[in-house]
């Protein structure tokens, strides 16, 4: 079968969502778009289940935090093998109530994917069946990848940007 | 903060039900994560996978490391692949970068990125074939990864965390005993290749333990996000290689063997085929490097390729990009790039967003152990403990790759 579009998916999702889908950009090619987290489900499985495209593979489901904004951005990447191509799917979350319904009624493989989230950005998946930390330890009490948790000793100054001119 | 906790022990004597802590050090897991198991006789009832053993915080400290300092990193994934990890992170700053790569150094990386594919499948099935009994399979073929890691510490030096390649191209040329290993190895392990299979492949006591066992449909594999062989086997023709070529993937010709019913006997036959396919793919590779200038190993990019200690001390040009890439003063472009590869388990994705600064602001890796494995646990349910443990190994988790 001959690879899709991102013109033609553009297309498609205009038709049905309109101004429900926003700030869309193809960088390197993969086609990336916006949405808010009422709309994530419908806008999940309507792609999930659309005959024409069928992004049926939930490649990668993860986060990032942007203190600057004050958000935290939950990221869908879906591949349609049919078609072979990929989009991206980001939902802007506000840091201080990070909740978002739950992508592991439509893929089980999002299970786990959203535990890891949860546990390292802490991200509340509602209605996911088993939330709870998957890599790091339960009593950890923080959520680690989030950008005001430093990495290492905070005296060390060979590895800050402003040092270097940033 | 409370978590559902998974029950470790049961003293109830009235329970007929017996729990049982597979893990986190057993033998049978061949790495460290534990399953609590509840069994009925020698059925499993009910699972619950913990893992987190190992790990390592990766993408935290990797947003803290210039780009040439994630390589490492990446080493410590799938150690039992590593190349396929490093050359997948050099490619994605690659993609980001806009680099052009030579054809000459994309076929060197195909070999040894190939080879890191056999030497992965062949831990793989040496080790179904192990938890079977066959321990002569084990030694007999186990030997090849040796001569594998052989060819690695001509090609970098290093043997398991090879940290092989650079950002634009590699960091030297395959000598001349690379090459010469490389012929011995095409010329010994189909030999060795297909007296494994002779061993194994039509064994009453193999097919008995391993066909019908732990079958999987297309749509289950496809919603627990499976890749790889284990995708491969219940009958997808789904490859990262095919799908969107990478490293010149396209100028090849091989096959992608698919399975039918996705159980342990045809992940094994997928992955023995595909071992046949990379041997190959590596022939076809030394054949189309004869045909490319000699001597060209990376690109021609002094902004982001370290150059030699002899230019640096003689040359200002490259004693400024010297300085500029080692500080990690290089510039990228603001953006955000997903770049997959065909990993040893599965599709290996790096998903990097770089904001300008001297570090990527997030990178995730996609780990092809951590998804396959999320399935594990419940198809247990109702499987019998000898098969369990014959499909945990047929599914290739990599502790290294689950934990990050």
């Amino acid at each position: 079968m001959a690879k899709a579009t991102n013109t033609e998916i553009i297309d498609l999702l205009g038709e049905r969502f309109g101004e429900q889908l926003f700030d869309v950009t193809e960088p390197y090619g993969l086609l990336t778009f916006s949405t808010t987290k009422d709309k994530l489900i419908t806008v999940l499985s309507f792609l999930k289940e659309n005959g024409k495209f069928n992004f049926n593979f939930l490649t990668d489901l993860t986060a990032v935090h942007y203190p600057e904004t004050n958000q935290i951005a939950v990221v869908y990447h879906l591949h349609s093998m049919v078609s072979g191509i990929r989009v991206r799917l980001k939902v802007f979350l506000h840091e201080n109530d990070p909740t978002i319904a739950t992508a592991s009624t439509l893929w089980n493989s999002a299970n786990w994917m959203e535990r890891e989230t949860y546990d390292f950005f802490g991200v509340r998946f509602e209605g996911h069946p088993d939330l709870r930390r998957i890599l790091n330890m339960d009593d950890l009490g923080v959520f680690p990848m989030l950008k005001q948790y430093p990495l290492e000793d905070p005296n060390r100054v060979d590895k800050k940007d402003e040092y270097f001119g940033r | 903060m409370k978590h559902n906790q998974p029950i470790y022990t049961d003293n109830d004597p009235q329970n007929e039900l017996v729990t049982l802590n597979l893990g986190p050090t057993h033998p049978a897991t061949h790495g460290v994560f534990q399953n609590v198991l509840q069994l009925d006789g020698e059925r499993i009832v009910s699972g619950v996978s913990t893992i987190g053993y190992i790990h390592r915080a990766f993408e935290k400290i990797a947003e803290h490391r210039p780009f040439y300092q994630i390589t490492p990193l990446t080493d410590r994934l799938n150690y039992c692949s590593s190349p396929i990890n490093n050359m997948g992170w050099h490619m994605t700053v690659e993609k980001l970068l806009n680099i052009q790569i030579p054809k000459r150094v994309d076929y060197l990386r195909v070999i040894i990125m190939e080879l890191a594919r056999i030497s992965d499948h062949i831990i793989c099935n040496t080790i179904i074939a192990q938890d079977t009994g066959a321990t002569t399979t084990f030694l007999y073929l186990f030997q090849f990864r040796e001569h594998i890691y052989e060819i690695y510490e001509e090609v970098c030096g290093a043997r398991l965390t090879t940290n092989v390649g650079r950002i634009g191209g590699l960091e030297r040329d395959f000598n001349e005993i690379a090459f010469a290993k490389i012929n011995k190895f095409l010329k010994e392990f189909p030999i060795a290749l297909r007296e494994f299979e002779s061993l194994l492949n039509r064994n009453r006591i193999f097919i008995d333990r391993t066909a019908g066992v732990a079958e999987v449909t297309q749509e289950t594999a496809l919603s627990f996000g499976w890749t790889g062989p284990l995708l491969r086997a219940t009958g997808v023709d789904y490859d990262v290689r095919v799908s969107e070529p990478y490293s010149s993937y396209q100028d090849f010709d091989f096959e992608i063997p698919v399975g039918t019913s996705g159980d342990i006997y045809d992940r094994y036959l997928v992955r023995n085929e595909e071992m046949w396919q990379s041997v190959r793919i590596i022939e076809q590779a030394m054949e189309k490097l004869k045909s490319e200038p000699k001597g060209i190993f990376h690109a021609d990019v002094p902004e982001f390729y370290l150059p030699g200690k002899e230019e640096v001390y003689n040359n200002m040009e490259a004693l400024i990009y010297h300085f500029k890439i080692v500080m990690g003063e290089i510039d990228a472009p603001k953006a955000e790039v997903y770049h997959a590869v065909e990993g040893g388990n599965g599709e290996l994705g790096f998903y990097l967003i770089n904001d300008g600064g001297r570090t990527p602001y997030r990178l995730h890796f996609r780990r092809p152990s951590f998804i396959n494995y999320s399935m594990f646990a419940k198809m247990s349910e109702g499987m019998l403990l000898s098969d369990a443990i014959i499909n945990m190994s047929s599914m290739n988790i990599i502790a290294g790759e689950l934990d990050a």
